[in-house]
């Protein structure tokens, strides 16, 4: 990782490789076991999962669907199956709990995309380009609703990006590899966390759906916190950190902004050891 | 601070202009709101200008459907497209491995099932697992009876190359179909090259074609003269008021409108069967016993009794 230079004198004990890559770890980590999931079948014969995240059912028992992809089926006018609206209330109701942007950080394969190239953006020092407005997505969200609506059609599913990798992954891909392609080149030269924190439509909806999130990431130590700024360079939705560590409009360390997508990334970079991993009712700073 | 204005070269003081105020002496909550629109705008119109891509992309994309066999049971296409997730179920379920999911540029909707016949047709389980497997019907489970399915509609479209056409008797479409005499039947004809052969045409019917592509699979040809294609591409359809007046009268036992009175039709009197396009039709010409025989019209013991027949029917016996 790009660190920038810490100037901390008062250094504490220094950190192993785990303490400082272990939410990273974690995640990709999850992000490869779902995938797993997916492929033991094909490559081993071993199913766990089948079909891919827009629906899939594991173990021949339980159905899930992205319930996002159930909405614009319905908007379509169509009326899935039950295994299907199960399978979307299940997803739903587990992303309510957890945090809707879970699935960006800890699921979603774009996600590995977009950190690298956040990454990338970062040790090669750019800071050009032209970042959208963070309500983009948004707008993009309610304009994909309405195309399936007046299409009759999922007409977002044509280039959805999040699927269109999930499944080329699983199912094998060809010409969806440009548009992955071109996300990591826009979000290297054009736009610092152009996809998932501006444009992405999945992301928004998930992102509406954390604002009851229970696992959430707390500044608790944010008295230690020496401005070195790594979180923020580190983290994907930078705008997220200042309420709780720097208490602005706010009382307490937790992160609550649902645009958070819980990756822990900040936890890792903290020399500080200013973040932690707690629950929504965890209101403890020291 | 001073601008020449562009009409009459005035040096215009901004300072002094009381209407337009400069981003410093702006009030914060205009600065903000001003800064809010915009955003606003922005992310309005970028949201909108790709989700309109995106559609219109689906529209392009879809235009292009045509050569696409869907699974059994698929709802018609543009419902499909609304109900089908493109999650991969039915793929995983088939036990052939048939069906594919398409990739994005290829002429099929991204991420749906399909299947080339002229690669891997359908096996027809009966008990339809791919159908099973689909969790929002994009599949319909009403389809219960594989024979029932309706995947696409086989034409026989070369007949310039297919060798039954060309009075072979290959045979194999019409031997592979799984609903043999009733999908595809050979209909018997008259091979006017020969002139003393028959020709067994392989004959498409819709009524039980379930489009499963077996027989464009095993079209011994290098490139397939039949070939299963959807059926909005094949089938033509006749108006809804169109009545065939042959079953109407069987049907009822009679003429709806009466017997009519018949014209004789000129110039065709006798045996029309064999008769190739460009034949000449001539009235048949009773021989003046003097005459010799020619030697086109072999004599047969029919024309020896006194029976006439002419023209392509040789009367070729092995």
């Amino acid at each position: 990782m790009a660190r920038l230079p810490v100037s901390s004198s008062d250094s504490s004990v220094p950190r192993s490789l785990w303490q400082r890559q272990r939410w990273l770890v974690l995640r990709r980590l999850s992000q490869a076991l779902v995938l797993l999931a997916f492929l033991s079948g094909p490559w081993f014969g071993l199913w766990i999962a089948k079909g891919n995240l827009s629906s899939s059912l594991t173990l021949g028992v339980l159905p899930l669907t992205d319930p996002l992809l159930a909405l614009q089926t319905l908007l379509t006018g169509h009326l899935p199956y039950s295994a299907a609206l199960t399978g979307a209330a299940i997803v739903l109701g587990f992303y309510l709990l957890v945090g809707g942007r879970v699935f960006c950080g800890w699921v979603c394969p774009v996600n590995v995309v977009t950190d690298t190239a956040a990454w990338t953006r970062r040790r090669l020092g750019i800071k050009t380009g032209r970042v959208p407005d963070a309500a983009t997505r948004y707008w993009l969200l309610g304009g994909i609703l309405v195309a399936a609506a007046v299409a009759g059609r999922l007409a977002w599913e044509w280039v959805n990006p999040v699927s269109l990798l999930h499944r080329g992954l699983i199912f094998g891909m060809g010409g969806g590899l440009f548009v992955i392609a071109g996300i990591f080149v826009y979000d290297v030269l054009v736009a610092s966390r152009g996809w998932c924190g501006h444009l992405c439509p999945m992301g928004a909806f998930y992102g509406l759906l954390g604002r009851t999130a229970l696992l959430r990431v707390s500044a608790a130590k944010r008295s230690a916190c020496d401005d070195c700024m790594d979180c923020f360079a580190v983290c994907p939705e930078p705008q997220v950190i200042r309420p709780a560590l720097k208490a602005v409009g706010q009382a307490g360390p937790l992160i609550l902004s649902s645009d958070c997508t819980t990756c822990g990334r900040c936890i890792d970079v903290c020399d500080k050891q200013v973040f932690k991993m707690t629950h929504r009712f965890d209101q403890r700073s020291e | 601070m001073g601008r020449t204005c562009p009409l009459n070269g005035l040096i215009v003081d901004s300072a002094r202009q009381p209407a337009r105020k400069s981003p410093a002496a702006e009030s914060p909550a205009s600065a903000a709101r001003r800064r809010f629109i915009n955003g606003v705008a922005a992310a309005a119109g970028g949201g909108c200008l790709l989700a309109l891509g995106a559609g219109l992309y689906s529209r392009s994309a879809s235009a292009l459907l045509a050569q696409a066999l869907r699974p059994p049971g698929a709802l018609a296409e543009d419902d499909f497209l609304a109900a089908c997730v493109r999650c991969g179920l039915c793929v995983r379920d088939c036990p052939y491995h048939i069906l594919k999911l398409a990739d994005l540029g290829e002429p099929v909707s991204t991420g749906t099932p399909y299947f080339t016949a002229r690669q891997l047709p359908c096996e027809m389980c009966e008990d339809i697992p791919c159908v099973k497997a689909c969790p929002t019907g994009a599949l319909d489970r009403a389809l219960t009876d594989i024979n029932q399915a309706r995947m696409g509609l086989a034409a026989l479209v070369d007949h310039e190359s297919c060798l039954n056409f060309l009075g072979l008797r290959c045979d194999v479409c019409y031997r592979v179909c799984p609903a043999i005499d009733k999908a595809i039947t050979l209909e018997t004809q008259h091979n006017p090259r020969s002139d003393r052969h028959a020709m067994l045409l392989p004959t498409v019917h819709s009524d039980a074609c379930t489009g499963c592509g077996k027989c464009e699979k095993s079209c011994v040809l290098p490139e397939a003269a039949i070939k299963v294609l959807p059926r909005k591409l094949v089938q033509g359809a006749l108006p809804a008021h169109y009545r065939k007046g042959w079953e109407e009268k069987a049907r009822h036992g009679g003429s709806l409108i009466g017997e009519q009175v018949e014209l004789p039709v000129r110039g065709f009197e006798g045996s029309t069967a064999g008769r190739s396009a460009t034949e000449t039709v001539v009235a048949p010409v009773v021989p003046a016993p003097s005459a010799a025989p020619s030697a086109a019209s072999v004599p047969s013991p029919k024309e020896a009794s006194g029976g006439l027949r002419r023209g392509l029917d040789s009367h070729w016996k092995p």
